[in-house]
């Protein structure tokens, strides 16, 4: 141990320490606090003038009320099963959407593919914002797409799509699909073709071959896939407030409107605390999932 | 032993250039290297061979600096070097990877460790050309690693290394990369290198031929212990044990009980003993001589299979003659081996060389075969 | 043999239809005369030469570009020696945590991590502005920069750091020398991913932005909010083209230099 080694490891350690691990104590503090009319907006306070009582005076302050509050109304609850609905829902049409492009990506001529890569990558590094905005434009009432649906004379007036939970749907497939192909592509590219051969040379048909051998042995890239989609569209903002409509509960939307609007910033706290624990699970799951592919690969 | 002879190793007064003294080095519960010692002298082109997991590797490492042993002391030129850091050691590697800077010339390969020491930037660049000179790569001087071929880089790797002229060389599986007529080529200008630079070489491999062709002394290793440290040719003829006898070359291990038979002999400076090894049933002993007096009880008779001579008729002369029948043929164009099956089922392998192109060979399968040595053709090792 | 079927090249054709549509509607759309978004007016580029009229545009795109550069500068050295501790640094007390803390925020909802950082901001009477958004574009940047240099640290022959180290560096010479230029591919692209989460963040930007400070997502977001504006068709446009070149051109210029080094990796073997 010599003075470079340790401070190449404490500098990124003290950083992370400072503006990740100390503001999400914080967060779980102003969760067990009570809202106030001052500033900060939440009692108690630390007093670090007091020392240890002033610690001690503060723990003991804490409880669990916001929790309970959170529990008791049903809007929070709503809301935490609506965000899990829609992202679950998405994620399968992500799946439905992003599979067959992965699938024909892979199966495309060797010279293809770097174009191909670049079509799907170029979505990704372009702005997130724009990208939901230009479906706006697209779902509207006077959109494209109801201009052409009554041109086509299917219908004879507007569909009403932005605004409803169908736009969010759109939305969070729109935009993660890049997320579902990558990984499904990655897994599908490694796949032995002498595979398929094998199984069509043993009697399975095409079709068959397709479903016993392709779709399980992509199966780590999918489950990696839907996870990369579920996580971020569980806590989306962006996507419901531009696209959904004022009955579209997404948490993470609640949780802006209790901050900015109502200004309780310990049950936006509670909120962010339970979103966290909501999404531990997948988390854990997804780390897992990585670790078996890896060590698949090796 | 004729004085011309290099072999400081069997010279009292000759200081070593390495010293393992009781080393022991652990990872977590696993023992690489278990309390090994060894004395390496200079000039030497030391061969650490065994399989994969024997501690050679590790060996190497405590040598060039990237491991501390556990336990025990590494001694160079009698100082003890594990408190010395990698880049402070006079010791230098070629890496099994090669580990070329891909970001960097040929040239500036060779100059890096250059640059590092306090050599007049003068010198440098004399000293670079000297070294690309002696691998043969002037032409390649300005490339990058990835613009030369396997072999090339191989020599880039070996000049680099040497151009800090070390005390000693460390040598990682140098040519496990290269297809196998280009390593053979190799071997020869490596120990030519060698000669030249006069620098002491300890070389990692697992490939037996390698290790026999280019090495003063061979140690085999294994489960990280020295097994047999010796030259090249007694390592062969001599093995100390079945588990080296099996791993260099070809072998027929009999397996029978020994009894003394009295019969003592001079030969040179060695006394040697005549055995007689009971082996099969129905089978007259084999009669073979061994250094070791009064070597009695259950023993390993260790036989190659060229020392085996394979007759029609039961040779008169012969100490061991035993009959069988003819199992299989492996024609190896310069030789054949037959696989011959004795009465108890055992079976044993002989060579012969095909000095005839062309001729009808003189045994075919299922034919009934004499295979006999002389008393001095095999090595009796006790169980 | 893989075979492409008529199944895959319409999943394809399809696909890409529904990635790139909406977008390619956006950049016609900037180049309508009319002000009404649905309309097709002629053929103007009026919105552009109003977009940068418009003061508050550039002034939250100046403040976004500031931000962008400073943070992902922080944030490409920090990333880059959290990769290095976490593959190269060995076992030293706290490592777990480290390591969680270095994956933790590339899964954590943007509106917690804006509402930590903020409630961590307000705690310690920091002002919002410029420096907070820097502060925590940098903090999330840097872990998506050591996912990047991790692994391209991973995939290097160890050996070659060792080389370095037995030809008489020191470890900081062998990783200035050598271990960096061979990672600086991957350095880069971590920095140019940095830039961009900075470009497009709205969401922690919008927790920690104070009123001295608003970047263009936030003004995007609070015109978007109205619905659709000629003017923010011409400035997607804008972007959108941007990234398409910049994409094109690294996509381009790595492929160039496998092809070279293939030729040269040919030539080099004929020459023995």
């Amino acid at each position: 141990m010599n003075w470079r080694r340790i401070s190449l490891i404490a500098v990124p350690y003290l950083w992370l320490a400072a503006l990740f691990l100390v503001p999400f104590l914080i967060v779980f503090k102003i969760s067990l606090s009570d809202i106030a009319l001052s500033i900060p907006p939440y009692t108690p306070t630390l007093d670090l003038s007091e020392g240890w009582s002033g610690l001690r005076n503060m723990i003991s302050q804490l409880d669990f009320e916001n929790f309970e509050f959170l529990a008791d109304d049903d809007l929070y609850w709503k809301s935490y099963l609506s965000s899990l609905q829609i992202a679950l829902i998405s994620t399968f049409f992500c799946l439905l959407v992003g599979f067959p492009i992965a699938y024909g990506m892979a199966n495309a001529p060797q010279e293809w593919q770097p174009t191909l890569m670049l079509l799907v990558i170029l979505p990704f590094w372009t702005s997130f914002l724009i990208r939901v905005y230009s479906l706006i434009g697209l779902l509207s009432n006077e959109g494209m797409i109801n201009q052409f649906l009554m041109w086509l004379g299917l219908i004879n007036e507007p569909l009403t799509i932005l605004n409803t939970n169908y736009a969010v749907y759109i939305g969070i497939v729109y935009t993660y699909c890049p997320f579902m192909i990558l990984p499904i592509y990655a897994t599908l590219i490694k796949l032995d073709g002498s595979l398929l051969e094998a199984a069509e040379d043993l009697g399975c048909s095409r079709t068959e071959a397709f479903w016993r051998i392709t779709v399980p042995l992509s199966k780590a890239g999918i489950i990696a896939g839907c996870f990369l989609v579920f996580i971020p569209a569980l806590g989306e903002f962006v996507i419901p407030s531009l696209l959904g409509g004022s009955d579209t509960l997404m948490i993470g939307k609640v949780l802006f409107e209790e901050f900015f609007s109502n200004r309780d910033w310990p049950v936006a706290s509670a909120v962010a605390v339970i979103l966290l624990l909501i999404l531990i699970i997948p988390i854990v799951m997804y780390q897992r999932n990585e670790q078996r592919r890896i060590e698949a690969e090796q | 032993m004729p004085e011309n002879v290099f072999a400081p190793w069997n010279d009292p007064a000759e200081k070593p250039l390495i010293q393992f003294k009781n080393v022991t080095k652990r990872f977590g519960d696993f023992t690489a290297v278990d309390d090994l010692s060894i004395d390496i002298y200079e000039k030497e082109f030391f061969a650490l061979l065994g399989p994969s997991g024997c501690g050679k590797t590790t060996m190497m490492r405590m040598l060039a600096g990237f491991e501390k042993p556990t336990s025990g002391t590494i001694l160079l030129d009698g100082k003890d070097i594990s408190p010395i850091p990698p880049n402070k050691r006079s010791v230098n590697m070629m890496f099994q990877s090669y580990a070329l800077f891909p970001h960097l010339t040929v040239y500036d390969n060779i100059a890096f460790g250059l640059k590092r020491s306090d050599m007049p930037k003068d010198q440098i660049d004399d000293r670079v050309q000297k070294m690309l000179k002696l691998v043969q790569i002037e032409k390649f001087a300005k490339r990058k690693p990835e613009q030369i071929s396997g072999g090339q880089r191989q020599r880039v790797a070996l000049a680099r290394a040497l151009a800090k002229a070390p005390k000693l060389l460390l040598l990682d599986e140098p040519l496990s990369a290269l297809d196998k007529k280009l390593r053979q080529d190799t071997q020869f200008e490596l120990m030519d290198i060698q000669e030249k630079t006069g620098t002491t070489f300890v070389i990692v491999t697992h490939d037996q031929e390698e290790a026999m062709t280019v090495a003063s002394r061979v140690a085999v290793m294994n489960f990280g212990k020295l097994i047999q440290v010796d030259t090249p040719t007694q390592i062969y003829e001599a093995p100390n044990s079945t588990y080296v006898a099996d791993f260099i070359g070809d072998v027929n291990i009999i397996t029978g009980h020994a009894v003394g038979v009295n019969q003592t002999e001079t030969i040179g400076s060695n006394d040697t003993e005549t055995v007689s090894i009971t082996w099969a049933e129905g089978q007259q002993p084999i009669i073979a001589t061994t250094a070791q007096p009064t070597l009695t009880g259950k023993v390993s008779f260790v036989i190659r299979p060229e020392k085996l001579n394979i007759t029609a008729e039961r040779p008169s002369d012969a100490s061991n003659a035993f009959q069988g029948k003819v199992l299989d043929i492996a024609y190896l164009g310069n030789l054949s081996t037959y696989h011959v099956e004795m009465p108890d089922g055992q079976i044993i392998k002989a060579q012969a060389t095909n000095a005839r192109r062309r001729a009808n060979r003189a045994f075919t399968w299922e034919d009934e075969v004499w295979l006999s040595w002389t008393d001095t053709a095999g090595v009796v090792i006790a169980e | 043999m893989r075979r492409f079927t008529w199944f895959n090249a319409t999943s394809l054709t399809l696909g890409f239809a529904f990635l790139y549509i909406p977008m390619i509607i956006v950049i016609i759309y900037s180049f309508n005369d009319s002000r009404l978004v649905t309309v097709w007016g002629g053929f103007s580029t009026r919105w552009y030469g109003e977009l940068l009229q418009n003061e508050a545009f550039l002034d939250a795109a100046w403040v976004t570009l500031q931000v962008a550069v400073l943070s992902s500068l922080i944030a490409t050295v920090l990333g880059t020696m959290g990769a290095y501790v976490l593959v190269r640094g060995g076992r030293f007390f706290g490592r777990t945590l480290f390591s969680g803390m270095m994956y933790a925020p590339l899964v954590m909802p943007e509106v917690i991590t804006g509402l930590s950082l903020l409630l961590l901001f307000i705690s310690i009477g920091l002002d919002r502005g410029l420096i907070t958004i820097v502060l925590a574009h940098a903090t999330f940047a840097m872990c998506y920069v050591s996912v990047v240099v991790s692994s391209r640290l991973v995939s290097f022959d160890r050996s070659i750091e060792e080389a370095a180290l037995d030809l008489g560096c020191t470890p900081f010479d062998a990783f200035r020398s050598v271990t960096l230029p061979i990672i600086a591919p991957a350095v880069i692209s971590g920095w140019l991913l940095a830039l961009t989460l900075s470009l497009d963040d709205l969401v922690i930007a919008s927790f920690v932005a104070g009123p001295s400070a608003t970047t263009l997502p936030i003004k995007v977001f609070s015109s978007v909010r109205l619905g659709v504006s000629p003017e923010i068709n011409a400035l997607s446009t804008i972007l959108i083209g941007l990234v398409t070149i910049g994409t094109i051109t690294a996509s381009i210029s790595t492929k160039r230099a496998v092809l070279r080094r293939k030729r040269e990796e040919q030539m080099a073997e004929q020459m023995t």
